[in-house]
Parts: C-alpha cells; sequence; structure tokens
C-alpha cells in the first residue's frame, strides 16, 4: 500500500497537467468544429463531441488503470502486445471494415477500433524492450536490422491497409534508434531527402544529377583524395542520383493520382482551388481568417459551416487557428512542444534503459503526429491523414496516446525502482 | 556507451523546437501578415443583400398619383455557385435559349465570379410564382425583390422619363451605384434621381458551404434599414396633360402650359409620344430599340424642350415691348402698309392685305410685317448708338432678358438653348460689320436664324401676362410635402423692359382674339390674349404658332401651341390653345365641333387637315 500511494506521490503532474489541457482543448474545439445551433449541449450524445466526452471518461479510467498496474507488465509483455497488434493489423485487412478507401477499422459494436493506432504504442514499446537489452549494440549491422524490422514490419502491414499516412508516422523510430547510437548522417540523409525529392519535382533531373556533381567534386578535392574518400563521395552521389530519378519514377508511375495530385499541389504546380487544392486552400482561409486574436469560441465562420472537410478529424488545427487566432495556436503548440520536450528530458533521467528508449519512442510519436498534422493543416505538407494527438475527433486515437503517454508517466514514477 | 549519447537529446530537442518555430513562422505570415485569407474567408460566408428602397412616388397638381412603384423580383446569379442547374428548365421559365443562357453567364462571371449580378431583371408577380417553386433546381441563382414603376396614366412619358440598370460609367464614377442598380436615365426620373431613389439598405446574412442562409452576421450589427424615396408633387395637370396629348394626336408639335405666377407648368405635351409603360421592366430594351427605330413618329424626342422654331409672328411681341424700351416705337406710332415691306432690290417682306395704316395695337391684332419691319429697323438704326453692332447687341440683350435664346432651367433634363444669333455669327456670315438692319430685317418678324423652343414661348408668353417677369418653369412644385415649395424655383427673374410698356401690348393681344387673327377661337365669357404666328421653314408647309395666355388679369394660365407644318397660326395652333384655355379654367370644353375637327386631324398621315377657310376666317399673319 505504501508503494502505491508512491506512485501517485511521484507521478510528473506537469505532464498530467499538459496531458488534460490538450485534452480538454481538443474536446472544446470539437464542440466548435461540429457546433450547429440546433444540437447545442456539449454533451448531447448524438453528436461528435458528445461521444467525445465519453471517450475522454474511458480514456481517463485507463490512465488510471495504467498507473495502478503491475510496474514490470509492459516491459515484460512488451513482445507479446507487438506480437497481438502485428496480428490484428493483418486481421483487419480480412475482416476489417473499409472507411474512405482505408481497410483498417473494426466495427465492434458501434464503435470503430483502428488496430494501427495501437500498433504504434505497442511497436515504442517492442522498439524499446529490443533496445533495453543489457549489451544491446546498434553499430551492430545484425542488430540494427533486427530494429529496423521491429519498425518496418508493423508500417508494411499499415501499407496494405492503404493507410499511407499511418504508415509513414513509423519513420519516426529512426529518432529512437539515432538515440540509441544510430549515426547522425542518418538524420542529415533524412532531411536531405525531402529537399531532394522536391527539387527533384520542380526542376529538370538530368539538371539536377548535374548540379549534384559540384559538391561532390568540391568536396572531394577539400578531402585527403585518399581512395578511400573517393569510393564515399562517388556511391553517396550515385545514391543521390538515383534518388532524384526513383522520386520522379514514384510520383509518376507508382503513387495513386491523388497522392500525386496532393504533392502537385503542395509544390504549387496544381492551383485547382476547386479540386485537389481545396481542402489546404480552405484550411489556410479558416486559418488565416482567426488573425491574431481569432474570432472567438464557437465564432469560427469557416468551420462552424462546413467550409474545411474533414474538420474534426484531419483538420481540427483550423478551428483552433480560426476561433483562437495566432495566440491559440501558439498555446497549442507550445502545450505539445512542452510535453515532447517535457518526455524527452524525462526519457534521459531514466535508471532503465527500457524505460529511456520507451519516452523517446513516445516523444517521436508524438512529434510525428503533429508536425504532420500542423504542417498539413498550414499548407507545407502534403496532404495525409492522420489525427492530431488529443485534438482529432475518435476514440481509438485518444485512447492509445493516452496508453502511450501514461505508460511512460508509469515508469517515470518508477524510475528508483526500476532498472 | 550509450550515456556517452546523451547529447543527442539536445540534438532531438532542437529538431522539435525548428518545427515549433517553423509553424510559428507560418501562422504569423497566414493569421496577420497577408490579408487574402480573411477575404477569401468572408467571401465565402457572407452574403451582401441590399435593400432596395421604394422610389419616391409622384403626383399631379391636384394629388392624382401618377407614377407608383408595384412588386417586381431580379433573378440574381452568383456565377461560382452556378453549378448543376437546371438550364433547360431556368431558360423556359424566363423564356430564353440556352445560347443567351451561357452568354448572361459570362457576362455576369466577367463583372465578378463571387459576386451577384442581375440574370433576369424585374420579373412581373406571376412569373415570379413560376420560378420560385423551382429555384432549389438553379443553385447559385436567388431572388431579389425590387420595385417596378408603373403609369397610372399613359400619359407625359418624357416629362417623367424612365428608369433602367446603370451602366459601367456610372458605376465607376459614382460610388453610391452597383451593378443591378436601377438610376433614373430619363425626364424627371433623372433630374430628381437623388431624391427619388431613397437611401439602400444592406443585410449581411452568413451562408455555409452549400449556400443555405444561417441566420445575419453578428446579430444584425452591421446590417442597415433601406429607407424609402421622398414623394414628388408634380405641376402637372394630369387632366390637362391628357386632353393636351389627345388634341396633338396625329400631330408633330407640343403644348407647353405655365402657371405664370408661379412658373409651374401645367402641361408639357410633345407629339407624337409613346406610352410610358412601355419602357418598364424586362420589356423596355425590346420597346426602346422599337421606339429608337421608329423614324416616322421620332417618339423619343422631346418637342417641347428640344425642338427650335423660327417664332414666326409671335416674336412682334418682343419688337413692341423692345422697340419701347429702346424709346423708338409708342402706342400712337403709326406705320402705313402698302403690301409689303421693300428691302431693297426690288425684293420685299410680303404683307397680307388690311386697313392701313395702324398703330401699334392694331399692327399686333392684325400682324402687320411691315410695321414690324419698320420697329426692327429704328431700333436697329437707332442713332443713339455708334453702330449697327452696338444696337444689335443691346437688342439681343433685351431679347434674351425673356428667357429666349438660351436654356431656361427647366427640371427636365434635354432643354435646348434656342439661338438669338450672335453679331460674331453675322459678321462671319456677311463679313465683319458688312451688316446692316436691311440685312437682318427677317428677325423683326420671327424669321432668319432665330430659333426659340415651345418652352421659351410659353414662358414669353407668362411673362407678358405678368408684365415683365417669370419665374424659371419647373415640373415639380414641391418635394416630399405637399405644401412646400420647390426651393430651385423662387427667384423672380426680371425682363430688361419697363413693366409700363407691357398693357398696351396686351391690348393688342386681347385684340387678336377679339377680332384679330385669332377671332376664330375666342372663348364666349373668357377674356384672354394671344398672338398667332406661321414659322416658315424649310421642311414643307409653316409651322402653326400661337402664345396666349388667360385670363387677361391675373392670368392663371400660359401656353404656347406648334403644330408643325400644319399652316397659319390661326387655323390650328391658336384652336388647340383655346381648348386648352377653356379645359384649364372652366373644366369641361362645349365646343365639341372644334375639338373633333382638332382631334381627326392627322398632318402625319395628311388626314382631315383640309380645313374649310373663309368659314372661321382664319386670318395669315
Amino acid at each position: 500500500m505504501r508503494e502505491e500511494k508512491g506512485v501517485f506521490y511521484r507521478i510528473d503532474w506537469i505532464m498530467v497537467i499538459l496531458y488534460l489541457a490538450l485534452v480538454l482543448m481538443g474536446w472544446l474545439n470539437i464542440y466548435a468544429a461540429v457546433y450547429n445551433d440546433s444540437h447545442q449541449h456539449i454533451t448531447d450524445m448524438h453528436q461528435k463531441y458528445g461521444k467525445q466526452m465519453i471517450f475522454i471518461i474511458a480514456a481517463l479510467v485507463l490512465a488510471v488503470t495504467i498507473i495502478i498496474i503491475e510496474p514490470k507488465f509492459f516491459s515484460q509483455f512488451a513482445y507479446f502486445l507487438y506480437g497481438f497488434f502485428l496480428v490484428m493489423l493483418i486481421v483487419v485487412i480480412f475482416a476489417g471494415r473499409e472507411i474512405s478507401g482505408s481497410k483498417s477499422w473494426f466495427a465492434i459494436g458501434g464503435l470503430g477500433i483502428q488496430p494501427a493506432e495501437f500498433a504504434k504504442m505497442a511497436t515504442a514499446l517492442a522498439l524499446a524492450k529490443f533496445l533495453g537489452s543489457i549489451d544491446r549494440n546498434i553499430k551492430n549491422p545484425r542488430q540494427l536490422f533486427t530494429a529496423v524490422m521491429i519498425i518496418v514490419l508493423p508500417a508494411l502491414f499499415i501499407l496494405l491497409e492503404h493507410d499511407t499516412g499511418s504508415a509513414l508516422v513509423f519513420l519516426c523510430f529512426v529518432l529512437v534508434l539515432y538515440r540509441a547510437g544510430l549515426t547522425g548522417y542518418v538524420l542529415l540523409a533524412l532531411v536531405a531527402m525531402p529537399v531532394l525529392g522536391v527539387l527533384a519535382l520542380i526542376i529538370n533531373k538530368f539538371i539536377l544529377v548535374a548540379a549534384l556533381l559540384v559538391p561532390a567534386v568540391l568536396i572531394y578535392l577539400r578531402t585527403r583524395r585518399h581512395f578511400k574518400h573517393l569510393i564515399i563521395i562517388v556511391s553517396i552521389f550515385l545514391a543521390s542520383a538515383g534518388f532524384v530519378f526513383s522520386v520522379h519514377y514514384t510520383v509518376y508511375h507508382i503513387l495513386e493520382p491523388h497522392q500525386r495530385q496532393r504533392i502537385n499541389v503542395l509544390l504549387g504546380n496544381n492551383n485547382d482551388l476547386k479540386g485537389a487544392g481545396y481542402n489546404v486552400n480552405q484550411s489556410l482561409i479558416a486559418i488565416g481568417s482567426g488573425r491574431f486574436w481569432g474570432k472567438g469560441f464557437l465564432q469560427g465562420t469557416q468551420t462552424k459551416y462546413n467550409f474545411v472537410p474533414e474538420q474534426s478529424t484531419d483538420f481540427i488545427f483550423c478551428t483552433v487557428g480560426e476561433e483562437h487566432g495566432f495566440i491559440g495556436s501558439f498555446i497549442v503548440i507550445s502545450l505539445f512542444l512542452g510535453l515532447m520536450i517535457r518526455v524527452v528530458l524525462s526519457a534521459d533521467r531514466q535508471r532503465s534503459k527500457f524505460s529511456r528508449m520507451y519516452g523517446y519512442g513516445v516523444a517521436s510519436l508524438f512529434f510525428m503526429h503533429f508536425s504532420i498534422n500542423v504542417g498539413m493543416a498550414l499548407g507545407l505538407l502534403p496532404v495525409i491523414g492522420i489525427p492530431l494527438p488529443f485534438f482529432s475527433y475518435g476514440g481509438s486515437s485518444l485512447w492509445a496516446f493516452t496508453i502511450l503517454l501514461f505508460i511512460f508517466i508509469k515508469q517515470d514514477a518508477l524510475r528508483y525502482e526500476l532498472v | 556507451m550509450e550515456r556517452a549519447l546523451a547529447y543527442r537529446r539536445l540534438v532531438i530537442i532542437g529538431i522539435f523546437l525548428s518545427v515549433g518555430l517553423i509553424f510559428l513562422i507560418r501562422l504569423f505570415y497566414v493569421q496577420i501578415l497577408v490579408d487574402k485569407y480573411i477575404l477569401s474567408a468572408n467571401n465565402n460566408v457572407l452574403r451582401y443583400i441590399t435593400q432596395y428602397p421604394a422610389r419616391g412616388l409622384i403626383y399631379d397638381r391636384n394629388g392624382k398619383l401618377l407614377v407608383y412603384n408595384e412588386a417586381a423580383y431580379d433573378l440574381m446569379v452568383i456565377p461560382r455557385q452556378a453549378k448543376n442547374v437546371d438550364t433547360m428548365e431556368l431558360c423556359r421559365l424566363i423564356g430564353i435559349d440556352k445560347d443567351e443562357y451561357i452568354r448572361r453567364l459570362n457576362k455576369a462571371r466577367n463583372y465578378s465570379p463571387y459576386r451577384q449580378s442581375i440574370f433576369e431583371g424585374q420579373i412581373t408577380r406571376e412569373n415570379y410564382g413560376f420560378l420560385e417553386e423551382k429555384l432549389f433546381r438553379f443553385p447559385g441563382f436567388f431572388v431579389q425583390s425590387r420595385t417596378l414603376r408603373k403609369y397610372t396614366y399613359s400619359i407625359a412619358a418624357h416629362t417623367f422619363g424612365y428608369i433602367g440598370e446603370a451602366g459601367p460609367d456610372v458605376i465607376e464614377s459614382d460610388p453610391y451605384y452597383r451593378s443591378g442598380d436601377y438610376i433614373g436615365i430619363n425626364g424627371i426620373e433623372k433630374s430628381y434621381e437623388e431624391i427619388l431613389r431613397g437611401e439602400k439598405g444592406l443585410k449581411i446574412r452568413v451562408v455555409d458551404v452549400l449556400n443555405r442562409d444561417k441566420g445575419s452576421f453578428q446579430d444584425g450589427k452591421y446590417d442597415t434599414l433601406a429607407y424609402a424615396g421622398t414623394d414628388l408633387y408634380s405641376s402637372m395637370d394630369e387632366e390637362l396633360q391628357e386632353y393636351g396629348e389627345k388634341l396633338m394626336a396625329g400631330k408633330k408639335g407640343s403644348i407647353v402650359a405655365i402657371e405664370p405666377a408661379t412658373g409651374e407648368i401645367l402641361c408639357l405635351v410633345t407629339s407624337p409620344s409613346y406610352d410610358p409603360n412601355l419602357l418598364v421592366g424586362n420589356i423596355r430594351k425590346k420597346n426602346y430599340r422599337n421606339l429608337v427605330f421608329d423614324t416616322v413618329y421620332q417618339p423619343l424626342f422631346n418637342r417641347a424642350l428640344m425642338a427650335m422654331y423660327p417664332p414666326g409672328s409671335t416674336f412682334k411681341l418682343v419688337d413692341a415691348l423692345v422697340g419701347q424700351q429702346e424709346g423708338v416705337l409708342f402706342p400712337t406710332t403709326t406705320y402705313g402698309c402698302p403690301g409689303g415691306f421693300s428691302i431693297g432690290n426690288g425684293k420685299m417682306v410680303a404683307c397680307h392685305s388690311h386697313p392701313s395704316p395702324l398703330n401699334l395695337i392694331g399692327a399686333i391684332q392684325i400682324s402687320c410685317n411691315t410695321y414690324f419691319c419698320r420697329v426692327f429697323r429704328s431700333i436697329i438704326d437707332n442713332r443713339i448708338y455708334t453702330s449697327t453692332r452696338q444696337a444689335y447687341e443691346k437688342w439681343r440683350k433685351e431679347v434674351m432678358s425673356f428667357g429666349l435664346g438660351k436654356k431656361l432651367g427647366l427640371d427636365v433634363p434635354g432643354e435646348l438653348n434656342g439661338n438669338i444669333p450672335t453679331p460674331t455669327y453675322y459678321d462671319k456670315y456677311h463679313g465683319k460689320d458688312r451688316w446692316r438692319s436691311m440685312t437682318i430685317i427677317s428677325l423683326g418678324i420671327g424669321q432668319g436664324e432665330i430659333g426659340i423652343t415651345p418652352l421659351q414661348l410659353a414662358n414669353l408668353a407668362a411673362t407678358i401676362s405678368n408684365r415683365g417677369w417669370y419665374h424659371v418653369p419647373h415640373i415639380i412644385r414641391a418635394i416630399g410635402k405637399k405644401d412646400s415649395l420647390n426651393p430651385g424655383f423662387l427667384e423672380k427673374k426680371v425682363s430688361a423692359v419697363n413693366p409700363a410698356y407691357f398693357d398696351i401690348v396686351v391690348e393688342g393681344m386681347a385684340d387678336v382674339v377679339t377680332s384679330g387673327t385669332a377671332r376664330a377661337s375666342k372663348i364666349d365669357s373668357l377674356d384672354f390674349c394671344g398672338k398667332t404666328g406661321t414659322a416658315q421653314n424649310p421642311h414643307g408647309k409653316n409651322h402653326s404658332i400661337f402664345i396666349a395666355f388667360a385670363p387677361k388679369l391675373n392670368s392663371k394660365i400660359a401656353i404656347s401651341v406648334v403644330v408643325e407644318n400644319a399652316g397659319f397660326g390661326a387655323e390650328w395652333a391658336a384652336p388647340i390653345a383655346s381648348l386648352m384655355i377653356e379645359k384649364y379654367l372652366k373644366r369641361t370644353v362645349k365646343r365639341r365641333d372644334l375639338e373633333d375637327r382638332i382631334m381627326n386631324a392627322d398632318f402625319i398621315h395628311g388626314l382631315n387637315v383640309n380645313n374649310e377657310r373663309g368659314k372661321g376666317g382664319f386670318l395669315p399673319d
């Protein structure tokens, strides 16, 4: 009994308060986004905000449950949970319900459950478990391969469900690998690739490849001209050239038309504001019309009158931008950054390597969702439909992120007992 | 080893913060730096609905309603929203074909794809009923209620004028008008536009993505009410105007009647005219074209203001007045008439046979050409002036003080100056100072270069009846309040001729009717004064002209009548004037025979125009 009292005593309440603040804001914004004059009460169960309230209550129950559960449960059952959700990801392909192109939902009663949301959490656990073992060395290619497979496998299954956005999220675990010791060049490459990719789409690819020769030659001339350096530089150059050509090929031959259009919209090649560019344009109109102070709670016209599609889920940030303006957006962004940084800093003070790696997984997942979702709403990224944690309407996403966060809070609270 | 990598948390936090910073910069740009998004947002949700006020009504001098409004509807379109329209049905309902539909939609789109334009204007109430039921099948289209001008009596079309959509030039120069607004284009509608139009209101409505109305914007905080236009009280006498138009049927010409004491226009008849109800609503364009291309009747030409005639013998009244003022003519001045006035080279201004010699009254009564040629000569050759030119300039100034030769300033647009030739004109024509009184002698009998409008003739009659002054003629006697006075016309204009010189001229004019050239037109128990005129012109038969006022003292009506190419003034213009005076002063006309003869005469087609000369004794003037 003394120990349980201790758990609540040592909980990082700042994290919990950040969590509660985001959930509450999310709920109010869903209310504002769906609000109409005929159903005014925020607890109306026939409306999304009423349902979201139930989801939130359930999420809080889950959070408390996690806090009082056996401390070693998640590290011990990490692989089991991972395996379970991998199976679920396959099952959903056959038994799931198709909603707007993605076969990623289980219909349980009146409720839709998305295993992919939970798979992210399970992957974070499994990766932490794997990297948390003593004597684990990420520089060992075999071990690196295993770690990468832990990440790629669920992503692959999710791709099979045609849920590209969710699959893309798994890329965030590179940050965990980086923290575990993976070379920093991987991050550099991850930054360089989109830049090169965009250039490949807007500049003639032959000219681009020729232009890449210039830095290659310059770098070679500045090094000591060892044969070894030449090999490295040539292979990087060849890899880049290959990348340029494959981006072009991928976009124009492999991607589906709607995805290609979304990329074209982003690059400014498509100004069809009624067609493919409609969402992003309306999103920017909603956010831009909020000005500094916003239009006020429930006063947003663009979101309330349905000009912005998917306003309660993928484009929920529009409601924030329109009704609460720059100041409200600033607050929401700050809360997210605060939560993520708090998680990273806490992760580093963990004595258990599992807890530390898991903490990085949590922060990376939040970061990925946050940056893709808000980046899309701001027209900085192509339209990729993934939820904004705690804000977007939906039970699966809220629960998965709650579990994800509270497992870490629990681990953090017990950091002196766990090794 | 892994502990040594703790610095990497800073790299990762750095990445988080950079992304956050990028977002904030982007938000700053989108929300604060650029206006485009807030403007688009307003375009998305706000619909500005103009509230059109009812135009002011127009009454006649006896309180009869002349011009009023009827509910009508404009079919508006917002091109950007016109998608999935049941085009066939819409075309059928408003009676256009598909090409026309496309043409109109393109025109609206050119104006603005997301602002409203009139697609079909001024639909009547009945047609609106059919349209309204099916409006849901035409997204992007909606109906705006307007008013349609209606005329109780089909008279005075030129005076009322008409309204139409404001053109691009007006919209550009006057910020009050937006595309689709109506504006007075002619007549009273034009000159009193700012009083009649009232004040537009604005309602701002919020609509959702499907263009469904979601209520007023911020509880109507920015809405404004429409204020109805101000009513006008015309000085027109509806019955007199209508009677005048009947008398003028089949004739080209005009009748202008003025109340001398006030300058109020009693009627402003121009003929041929048209039914004002033709230029209303969506039939206006078609009918207007027909009227423009009617070259036989020229129904759009307002002769009362825009036709210039040589005044003929009516101008002898001005000679008589100016001659006395100049001290070269006295009531007792007597000239003999040998059947004409010789102007040298064997030419002469002919006169008809009459007793001779005559004094001033007699000369007016008989309208002796010789007498007034001599009067004119004595004015121009007056020794007190150093040159013909100086004398002429003095003469011209005095003539123009009667409101001749320049616009009077009537409150109906379109008035012409008329023409009292300048000395420079004669310099150009004859050489500098190479003209004398004999060169321009035809002015003395109102012929030659002189041009006067029927309105100016009527005003001349009014001035003489007032013994030397007039108010600028006007058709609107009161604005807003029935018993107020139109403030633009209170000033008394005084002629250059001493009032004392008028009575002898008025006596002459009385004799014209009792025993002179117009004696066939006299009215029992009513003393009215007149003067006939017969204007020679290059377009055929002489114009028949008559000016008059009645009664002789404290006149209630001054009138001018011109009938183009009809003959002597006494033949047509004088009886018409006499009927008009009878109508106005006695309210009923007893002389049915005369009325019938006038009404049946059709000079345009040459029917019933040969009257029995001599029977009534129509004397030449």
